[in-house]
């Protein structure tokens, strides 16, 4: 699709030409993901968290249509159909369990892959879209993997869909009516949970069909590289398969035996214990958390402590809303023409306590408020916003990047002329 | 505004965002912090006085670990003659009980003679009636219903018990920590018991309370549930019936309750991870032979060592002159 060396496809049988002519979606993915994509060679294992994501998004399609055959979604009825399913439906504890880790490994996946596009300014032109569609997709799981943990009706179920429906309330005149309206009710109750289990099973599809999208839009420039540099020449790519269908596939098993490891010897370790009790409006669980993958945010949440101008809560929800949308921002923040961290000075050393960062606003969010717990936050939270509303359209000012290499090729291949030839014509 | 963001530019403007936030949140910090300084918050007793878990070895723990049939049966008898005058087991049925080990036989005799009958329907004349278990029936509430559980109770309500030990962080050691626990107060710290006695007065055990530092609010309504070596029965050729051991097999039996299908995950686990180890292996053998022709790169060591090479030329050249010809 995007480079003029792309090769064309060729089918190889009668069939496949008659088919071709009538409906060419071999061809298509073939250009997509086939021989016919021509990848920047020099990708290195961080490239493989995007179609690792697309593995888990699969496995959680499927693990969740089996599940759903056997959830039932009443407020009386939906905590003993999941215990149902543990007990009596044949191996519906791998089901639930796969579903259950699945969620957790799609987004340390996603995590990882984000974090990758931030340090190798992935967000940069010409792949903004290519960003901001991801972060559609992100807040797509947010939204899914809320509702999904709504679902089981257990005491975390229960009391996280009521402080987090509770945000819509801090804000003025139209927060509370907006939360009503979303929860069908004054609390979560039937009407929510029915919904839930609606849109929970609707939203999978809408992050696909976005997924889809960000794919198309990815492969008008192709995808980016550890060096940042553009593609020039054929020496520059390899095509996607059979080099990167290979890369992928050992490392898509590799992966999996992690979340294995987990799902069957650890299945219950990235869940809270609360969740095992059934819902009850009347009691309030000491220590209400979210999800581990919403730590962070809930960090944020509750750094702002002080009513000042606006309530304290209404200053942490737009806090926390603010800091992921302002990555949609990111491209024209980040105004260094250098793509790639390795050749930023000053950037690499930002972006690695942007990570200490996250982890510790992801602890702290998880952790009891005590007061050194809720000043680590404050500070972690100012970080996070300097970080990327100050600290990066600064230092893309001040900061004097390392010479990049000439191309691609000369990057990997240290410049041996034979070497660096077109795959297969090295032996000619 | 749009001529404003015109005149700032959108990265004036995201500075100034930034700002703001961090201005807020540098009011937090400082207000936090003189009020920490003014008022140090006083630690609670829960937090001061409350226990960690105690260190108990299960034969379940590990990706090795597997129940023991006979722990679970002692657990079950314990479970049968202590827990079930209070405590239901909703999603448990009789017929889970063969997994212990039991004949259908038995289970069928567990049921029958299970002291709390299920309800039903009198099939002549309609009226509400219970009828003896059967193994398809779950483990019955001895109460009707959350009301008349907690008027029996001292209004405390004796939780359900299919999940407890999955419902408690690490559950199985804090069910024999809880069930072992039963102390006075402000025993077993570093701190002298009196002055602990002074500081935390709450910590004392309030009307038809129990003190028991390993439960999260120290004192607990149920009172100590296995008190005396031999309470229950135990067969022949089991460990001696001490406090310590029937708690941990009923621990091990609710562990079970929780989570029947453990074996079978862990078996099929360790079968996973064996055929993934093998597909990983291959896949990662046929990466490298793909990518062995793109990956080949000059480096000045081993066999791609430039005076290697020459070495190497040299050689084949001599070979090809003795008509020994290499091809390549």
């Amino acid at each position: 699709m995007s480079f003029a060396w792309a090769k064309p496809y060729e089918p190889k049988t009668q069939l496949g030409h008659w088919i071709d002519q009538r409906l060419p979606l071999p061809r298509m993915v073939h250009g997509a993901v086939g021989g016919g994509y021509p990848v920047p060679r020099n990708l290195n294992y961080a490239w493989n968290f995007g179609v690792l994501a697309g593995v888990f998004l699969m496995i959680q399609i499927v693990t969740g249509i089996v599940l759903a055959m056997w959830y039932n979604s009443g407020i009386a009825t939906a905590f003993s159909s999941v215990e149902h399913v543990m007990r009596d439906v044949n191996s519906g504890w791998f089901l639930r369990y796969a579903h259950a880790n699945g969620a957790s490994f799609f987004f340390i996946v996603v995590y990882i892959h984000i974090f990758r596009g931030l340090f190798y300014g992935s967000y940069k032109a010409p792949r903004e879209l290519v960003w901001m569609l991801g972060l559609v997709v992100y807040l797509l799981m947010m939204a899914t993997a809320f509702m999904g943990y709504v679902l089981p009706w257990g005491q975390m179920s229960y009391w996280g869909a009521q402080v987090i429906t509770g945000f819509f309330s801090a804000f003025p005149v139209v927060g509370e009516p907006l939360r009503v309206f979303l929860l069908g009710g004054f609390a979560p109750d039937q009407a929510a949970l029915t919904r839930f289990f609606s849109l929970h099973y609707l939203l999978p599809f809408v992050i696909a069909a976005v997924v889809i999208l960000k794919t198309w839009a990815l492969h008008i420039p192709g995808s980016s590289n550890p060096t940042g540099v553009d593609v020039k020449t054929e020496k520059d790519t390899l095509p996607f398969h059979p080099f990167f269908t290979a890369k992928d596939g050992w490392f898509v098993l590799a992966f999996l035996m992690l979340y294995a490891a987990v799902l069957f010897f650890a299945p219950n370790a990235l869940g809270h214990p609360d969740n095992y009790i059934e819902a009850n409006p009347l009691a309030t669980p000491a220590h209400i958390v979210p999800e581990w993958y919403f730590l962070p945010f809930y960090g944020i949440l509750k750094a702002f402590t002080v009513d000042f101008i606006l309530p304290a809560k209404l200053w942490g929800v737009i806090a926390m809303f603010g800091s992921i949308l302002l990555l949609f921002l990111l491209p024209w923040l980040d105004r260094s023409p250098i793509r790639s961290g390795h050749y930023r000075p000053m950037f690499k050393v930002f972006f690695a306590i942007l990570i200490v960062d996250v982890l510790l606003l992801g602890w702290a969010g998880g952790a009891e408020p005590t007061a050194p717990v809720v000043a680590v936050m404050q500070i972690a939270t100012a970080y996070y916003f300097a970080h990327f509303l100050i600290i990066l359209p600064l230092i893309s000012k001040f900061e004097k990047p390392l010479p990049l290499p000439n191309s691609i090729s000369s990057s990997v291949l240290h410049g041996e002329a034979e070497e660096s030839a077109p795959y297969g014509l090295a032996k000619a | 505004m749009g001529q404003l963001l015109k005149f700032i530019g959108i990265r004036g403007f995201a500075f100034l965002i930034g700002l703001g936030f961090i201005g807020v949140l540098v009011i937090a910090f400082i207000t936090d912090a003189v009020n920490y300084f003014k008022e140090p918050p006083a630690e609670s007793a829960e937090h001061a006085l409350h226990k960690a878990n105690k260190d108990v070895d299960f034969s379940f723990e590990g990706p090795f670990g597997r129940y023991d049939q006979a722990q679970l049966q002692r657990g079950f008898a314990v479970f049968q003659n202590v827990c079930a005058s209070c405590h239901g087991m909703q999603y448990v049925a009789f017929r889970n009980l063969e997994d212990l080990g039991y004949t259908p036989e038995q289970v069928k005799a567990f049921a029958a003679n299970w002291p709390i009958e299920v309800p039903t329907i009198n099939p002549d004349t309609g009226e509400r009636a219970t009828r003896p278990a059967l193994p398809a029936d779950r483990f019955p509430s001895p109460y009707d219903n959350e009301i008349a559980a907690r008027a029996a109770n001292n209004n405390a309500y004796p939780p359900d018990m299919s999940l407890i030990a999955k419902a408690r962080p690490d559950g199985a050691a804090y069910i024999y920590s809880l069930l072992t626990g039963y102390q006075e107060p402000y025993q077993g710290y570093d701190e002298p018991a009196a002055e602990l006695a002074e500081r935390f007065p709450e910590a004392q055990p309030g009307d038809g309370l129990y003190h028991n530092p390993w439960f999260p609010n120290l004192n607990i309504a149920m009172p100590a549930p296995i008190t005396a070596d031999g309470q229950v029965e135990y067969p022949e050729g089991a460990p001696e019936a001490t406090v310590e051991q029937m708690s941990a097999d009923v621990a091990a039996f609710l562990m079970w309750a929780a989570e029947p299908k453990a074996d079978t995950r862990k078996n099929a686990g360790l079968a996973v991870l064996i055929f993934l180890a093998f597909a990983t292996t291959f896949a990662y053998l046929s990466y490298r032979q793909i990518w062995a022709e793109a990956k080949r790169k000059v480096v000045a060591k081993g066999p791609l060592d430039p005076e290697h090479m020459a070495e190497r030329e040299e050689a084949k050249a001599e070979a090809a002159e003795a008509g020994r010809g290499v091809k390549g």
